[in-house]
């Protein structure tokens, strides 16, 4: 390189220094020892699995395609699942409006306008039954996002599938069900924190137990990032949300290879290419150990780092809204590299509107031709032993530990997540990015820089057809008219003396559940048994 | 508005939506112009809003909702307002709020629609211009 030249100094977006050359001597200087593994990587499918979980990833099997949909009623919800079934997805991600994430039924007084708005209304089991109909759930993985009432949720998908004749034991599937993160950024939590981590707890030793092979809790370092985070911070503290519900379950007297091994993670993918590849290259091999050092797990499959990697809504833009299709294609390439095992898209309409089906099929396209045209799966981890790539995979897992270590020598997550302190921190981030947004020291195509003057178009809007919100409330009516009153006001009973006590709950949700109680009535139970959340109110 | 006083804003979340960053970045962004800022917190009814206003004494409500409730939400506080005889606080909004609605939510009473993509400076100098600061 020619001295001569003065380079301008540069950092991720982590806060880590890259230089404008990297060679073998920088990733030796930054090499993390671990005890059998002489390169510090490894081979893929085996610990620490830096590569990735599997010996041969997509060459054995490419990525679940899973686009994140729901609208409207039931019946809306299930024709838009069959659509993105027949354009090629391999998974479905389910989106429920406001009132069910937050424990209403869809005739509450706090419901009003809000019915099927921003994701499928559920009131009761029969609308599980019907988003659900004619759908092979034995083959295309459903994913529930939902965490205040993700309990509730996660017991009607079971009794769908145990009505349906599938065997529970070999259902697979997963639910968001982390309101740890929910606290930080999204606030769709319902309980206190104590209460609220008692709950996932539940559903994590109910499913190890009757539902091997279901992962009742995919933890979000994702919202953390759309809420100001930088991509260290949202995995360091998606890992400490992630210890906090093992810990709690450890209590309950679970052997950790009992459980681990079904914990799943959902994190982010807008930022920089490098960067982001690294984090999951990073994140693989940190969590890997923290299993096997910290919680002396035994079996590889619970040291695994399972991921859907996707999104990137912060990343995308409401100016000139087509240049998110090209984002979006970098997105699933940053995926790919990365090693997820599933990857799902946020539409170029996402910033405007609940996704066209148009929109939704770009989006399956842009992997679809991943897979097809690029040669995406055709070798495990390409970019290893990249000096750059090696280099800032060690830079990342080490920023990642410090993190880690703040969190623990302030008191913990849960502390600081009670405390709103988590909060305030990325909240201040977020502020501060804006500030370089405006100022233009980060800069973002069509929003800062290249802007056209016309930066609104024309995006066709999903319509909000008020008649849903009334059929809704009607069809809770007929199932609360046809149900078995008695019967209903029995399993409450039992849900209530579980929640008094100690036992694990999700015996008694699954008996309301069943017995077509609403969501409203089993969450009016819990919430009278455990208070409301206290929101620590700071900006 | 003149002397010491500071100009109050209350930020508000209406309704289910937990999506907050918005809302919290303007608020700093607004104590940093040198505003005085009080927050809601998240899911608060209309009534909830109206009397938070009334009780902090405020100069602007401003809310941010991202959910797409933005007129029934709006339409509600509109009835809160005047119940409380607050119609005269300047009324602003931020978040996804699609250009076709403006019109309906100035019609409301709303003074400054700032949509997904607005400026802090422009939210702060709209707001000093409204309360003549």
């Amino acid at each position: 390189m020619n001295k001569q030249v003065k380079v301008d100094v540069r950092w991720n977006e982590s806060g880590i220094e890259i230089k404008p050359l990297y060679t073998a001597d920088d990733v030796a200087a930054s090499r993390i020892d671990e005890p059998g593994i002489s390169d510090g990587v490894g081979l893929p499918g085996e610990y620490p699995f830096t590569r990735g979980i599997h010996d041969l990833m997509y060459r054995k099997r490419p990525w679940t395609m899973r686009q994140y949909t729901g609208f409207g009623n039931a019946e809306d919800t299930n024709a838009r699942f069959k659509y993105l079934i027949e354009t090629g997805n391999t998974g479905l991600n389910v989106a429920f409006d406001l009132p069910t994430q937050c424990g209403l039924d869809s005739d509450d007084p706090m419901a009003a306008g809000e019915v099927g708005r921003v994701g499928m209304a559920i009131d009761t089991l029969k609308d599980m039954e019907i988003a659900f109909d004619g759908i092979d759930i034995e083959n295309v993985t459903v994913s529930l996002t939902i965490n205040g009432s993700a309990a509730i949720m996660i017991a009607m998908y079971l009794a769908v599938a145990e009505k349906r004749g599938f065997d529970l034991k070999n259902l697979r599937g997963t639910c968001q069900n982390d309101i740890l993160k929910e606290y930080v950024g999204r606030g769709t939590w319902i309980y206190p924190v104590d209460a609220s981590v008692r709950l996932v707890a539940d559903t994590m030793e109910y499913c190890a137990r009757e539902a091997p092979l279901y992962s009742p809790v995919s933890v979000c370092g994702y919202h953390i990032r759309e809420s100001g985070a930088t991509p260290v911070e949202e995995m360091a503290y998606g890992f400490c949300i992630a210890r906090a519900y093992f810990d709690e379950v450890l209590k309950r007297g679970l052997d950790i290879d009992e459980f681990a091994y079904r914990m799943s993670f959902n994190f982010n993918i807008f930022g920089q290419l490098f960067e982001q590849i690294c984090k999951f290259r990073a994140g693989r091999r940190l969590w890997a150990k923290i299993v096997r050092h910290e919680y002396s797990a035994k079996n590889p499959k619970s040291m695994w780092l399972r991921m859907i990697a996707g999104g990137g809504g912060s990343g995308l833009t409401i100016e000139q809204p087509e240049n998110n299709i090209v984002r979006g294609a970098y997105y699933a390439l940053i995926s790919a590299l990365s090693g997820a095992q599933t990857v799902a898209l946020c539409c170029y309409d996402e910033a405007y509107t609940i996704p066209s089906e148009k929109a939704q099929r770009i989006s399956t396209r842009t992997m679809q031709i991943l897979i097809e045209e690029m040669g995406l799966t055709d070798t495990v981890d390409p970019l290893a032993g990249s000096h750059y790539v090696e280099t800032l995979t060690n830079q990342m897992e080490a920023e990642m530990v410090r993190v880690m270590e703040e969190v623990d020598a302030e008191g913990g997550i849960l502390k600081l997540i009670s405390e709103g302190k988590i909060q305030a921190r990325v909240s201040k981030r977020a502020h501060e990015h804006q500030k370089r947004l405006e100022d233009g020291s980060f800069r973002k195509v069509g929003v800062n820089c290249f802007e056209t003057g016309q930066e609104d178009h024309a995006v066709e809007m999903h319509p909000y057809k008020r008649e849903d919100a009334d059929k809704q409330v009607a069809r809770l009516q007929a199932v609360k008219t046809e149900r078995d009153n008695d019967a209903v006001t029995a399993a409450l009973a039992s849900l209530r003396q579980a929640a008094e006590g100690s036992d694990n709950m999700m015996p008694a949700i699954m008996g309301a559940v069943k017995a077509y109680a609403s969501v409203g009535e089993i969450n009016a139970v819990l919430t009278d048994v455990f208070g409301k959340y206290n929101e620590p109110v700071m900006f | 508005m003149s002397g010491n006083k500071k100009i109050k804003v209350l930020i508000a979340k209406p309704g289910l939506d937990g999506h907050d960053v918005g809302g919290k970045v303007v608020a700093r962004a607004l104590v940093e112009a040198g505003f005085e800022v009080i927050y809601t917190g998240l899911r608060k009814s209309p009534e909830e809003i109206a009397l938070a206003a009334r009780d902090n004494d405020v100069d602007v409500i401003g809310l941010s909702i991202l959910s797409g409730s933005h007129i029934p939400l709006c339409s509600a506080l509109k009835s809160q307002l005047e119940k409380y005889q607050l119609t005269n606080k300047v009324w602003v909004i931020g978040g996804n709020i699609p250009k076709e609605d403006h019109a309906s939510l100035l019609e409301l009473g709303i003074e400054g629609v700032f949509n997904t993509g607005a400026k802090l400076d422009e939210i702060v100098a709209f707001i000093r211009e409204k309360t003549g600061e």
